[in-house]
């Protein structure tokens, strides 16, 4: 008797207690959805709207028109060209910066784990000493460094400067994730015959699928949504999109067109999105599996 | 020269040194078992032979080739780990031909090679499945496989059947030592489970804190242990070790021990040649299975002594019946018949088989006896 009473309360004080949670969280929800909401809203609007007030109404007229010309021909500094060529500058200053930090991230997470050496751990935290310096301090030395390189204004000048500063993390990510991949699995390897490169693609590389998809969405939305490297470092024809939406949003010229301004912010936050979208389920299981045993 | 010689090697971790100056050498077809505690050195020897780890100083040979520094995959080895280490993104078929296919061997040869493996080992319905899709029972085969494909000089085996249960343990066990029957090939095996070493092995090297105590055939081991560590690591239940008194009778050398009472038995030694150890003391070694009743006492044994003790406690284990009884100061384990008519508390008079008895300097714990 005694036990059935206490089991009732406690489950109706457990019920109690989750609806109240999933009320927070619903309002947290909504809460974090709210900018989203005005963005998508305001982009879809004739300008007039927006500045006749009502920015949470929804659109009375849809146009597509704002994000077409955000797209291809919204003032950007001095051109017409809208968003178009600097989402292809950051394509392809981002693919390579990803690609070639993760792969280094691998093969010194292998070796660190691995093929150890002397001092190796110095190096490890030397390196996850990278992680922690402030982009600030090294603008005036890396731009000295990319001038003397003959890499200034260049993409590849940005692609080196990424990958010089997502090392550390990439590293990170592999080493606690090959430091819990049994030794006795290179042994074998190195007994079989297989060598340095043929046991990290053949073995180690196949199964690091989560800790990869952890790097790769990591540095892809770093990188991606870098500001301060692509202002200080990019010449005109290599802009990344987030200069070149700071650009679309104070240009002073005409009138403000908030609603082409918030198609061009939707724009250059899509391909985040949708890295996570497609990847996100693995991040977590990823992360879970190279932070907790590590 | 042997097939396989370990010869005077050593190794340390910086000042450490955790192997000292191991001597061994193996012959061709041999099964040696390297046997110890943990932390003695087993595996860091067994690397050694495979290359995975450095050899400090000594040599090590394979058909009298010197192995120092060649690379492992160069020995013509081939290793079976305690976690199988099976490559968990390949299938079994794809196991088994991995090393074939680093060492350059075309593909049809691979495929022949894989399935008379797999026809041997019987895992021929398993060789498209993954490793995470199998029992241990089946991993283990399927490292066996990998390990017999390459048709290797010296198989090494570090702790194979430590992951498996007990049951499995016994099949695995039976199936490794037919296997060497039919094959023939030289092995070396390490375990730290005592039976494995005596069921399985040729010849047996007893380690312990880097050095090896003792190496012999199993009998050698069990019958005349080098010392107390190898008497005493060796049968289950351990050899009894117990402080004793040497008297000479006409003659005859006596270990003059205590019984539960402080009365004193005299149990006279096959052996003639200890009148130097008259009047001192040595450790007498027995083995469990040596004490019993009157009736099961061995018939062939020239030399049974008779000896009334108390039985302190009786552990019937179907076959046998194990009773501990208190004999110069220490808990002696003898092992008894099932149906022997033995009661805690009662007095009862033990036949102990003195052909087998041991003797033991007690300062240097080494056997002097037989
Ligand atoms: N990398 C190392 N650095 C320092 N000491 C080590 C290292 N590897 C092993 N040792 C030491 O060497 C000794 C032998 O180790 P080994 O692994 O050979 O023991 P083992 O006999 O195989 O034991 P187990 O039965 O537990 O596997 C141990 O005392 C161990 O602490
Ligand atoms: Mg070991």
């Amino acid at each position: 008797m005694m036990s059935v009473s206490t089991q009732d309360t406690a489950i109706r004080t457990g019920r109690v207690t989750r609806a109240l949670i999933y009320l927070v969280l619903l309002l947290f929800g909504l809460f974090y959805l709210l900018p989203l909401y005005v963005m998508v809203v305001n982009s879809v609007k004739p300008l007039d709207e927006i500045t006749g007030g009502g920015m949470m109404n929804l659109p009375r007229v849809f146009t597509l028109e704002p994000w077409a010309k955000a797209w291809s021909s919204a003032q950007i500094g001095v051109d017409p060209t809208g968003l178009q060529p600097y989402f292809w500058n950051s394509i392809k200053m981002v693919v390579p910066a990803v690609a070639i930090s993760t792969v280094l991230g691998a093969l010194n997470g292998y070796v660190l784990t691995k093929w150890r050496f002397r001092g190796d751990t110095i190096l490890f935290g030397l390196m996850l000493f990278a992680c922690f310096i402030p982009f600030q301090i090294v603008l005036i030395p890396m731009a000295r460094m990319l001038g003397l390189m003959g890499l200034a204004g260049t993409t590849w000048g940005l692609v080196l400067v990424h990958v010089v500063y997502g090392i550390g993390f990439t590293t990170l990510y592999f080493r606690n994730y090959y430091a819990v991949f049994p030794t006795e699995l290179i042994r074998a390897a190195q007994i079989d015959g297989a060598g340095f490169f043929q046991i990290f693609w053949r073995i180690l590389l196949p199964s690091s699928g989560p800790i990869a998809v952890v790097s790769i969405i990591w540095q892809f939305t770093n990188i991606w949504n870098d500001f301060l490297f692509g202002a200080s470092f990019a010449g005109a024809d290599s802009q990344p999109m987030t200069v070149a939406l700071n650009n679309l949003v104070q240009s002073s010229t005409g009138v403000k067109e908030y609603n082409v301004h918030f198609a061009g912010a939707i724009l250059a936050a899509l391909p985040t999105l949708l890295v996570y979208i497609v990847a996100g389920r693995y991040f977590v299981r990823g992360l879970m599996a190279g932070s907790v045993k590590g | 020269m042997g097939f396989l010689d370990i010869d005077n090697t050593t190794k340390s971790y910086g000042a450490v040194e955790v192997l000292h100056k191991v001597d061994i050498s193996v012959e061709e077809g041999e099964f040696l078992v390297l046997v110890g505690p943990s932390g003695c050195g087993k595996s860091t020897l067994l690397n050694m032979i495979a290359g995975l780890e450095d050899i400090t100083s000594g040599e090590i040979r394979i058909k009298d080739q010197v192995m120092n520094g060649v690379h492992p995959s160069k020995r013509n080895i081939a290793m079976v780990f305690q976690s199988y280490a099976l490559y968990p993104n390949m299938t079994v078929g794809q196991n088994i031909t991995f090393g074939l296919e680093m060492h350059g061997v075309p593909k049809p040869e691979r495929e022949k090679a894989m399935h008379e493996v797999a026809s041997l080992l019987q895992i021929e319905q398993l060789l498209d499945r993954k490793p995470g899709a199998l029992s241990g029972g089946q991993r283990q085969r399927v490292a066996m496989g990998r390990a017999l494909v390459r048709n290797p000089d010296v198989f090494l085996f570090d702790e194979p059947l430590s992951n498996l249960d007990a049951k499995l343990r016994v099949d695995m066990r039976t199936e490794i030592k037919k296997l060497h029957q039919k094959l023939g090939t030289t092995i070396v095996y390490v375990t730290h489970d005592q039976i494995e070493a005596m069921t399985l092995s040729t010849r047996i090297a007893v380690m312990y804190g880097g050095y090896v105590q003792q190496l012999g055939t199993p009998q050698e081991i069990y019958d005349t242990p080098a010392n107390i560590f190898v008497a005493t690591f060796m049968g289950s239940p351990a050899m009894n070790v117990v402080p004793a008194t040497v008297a000479v009778e006409n003659g005859v050398p006596m270990a003059v021990v205590e019984l539960h009472d402080g009365s004193r038995a005299r149990l006279p030694f096959s052996q003639q040649n200890l009148a130097a150890w008259e009047g001192r003391e040595i450790m007498l070694g027995i083995r469990p299975e040596t004490i019993t009743d009157e009736d099961a006492a061995d018939r062939k044994s020239t030399n049974i002594a008779q000896m009334v003790n108390r039985i302190v406690v009786t552990e019937p284990a179907g076959s046998d019946t194990f009773v501990t009884m208190t004999l110069g100061g220490k808990d002696v384990i003898a092992r008894m018949r099932s149906d022997a008519d033995v009661r805690p508390g009662a007095d009862f008079t033990f036949a102990v088989n003195m052909e087998k008895a041991v003797a033991f300097d007690p300062a240097t714990e080494m056997r002097i006896l037989p």
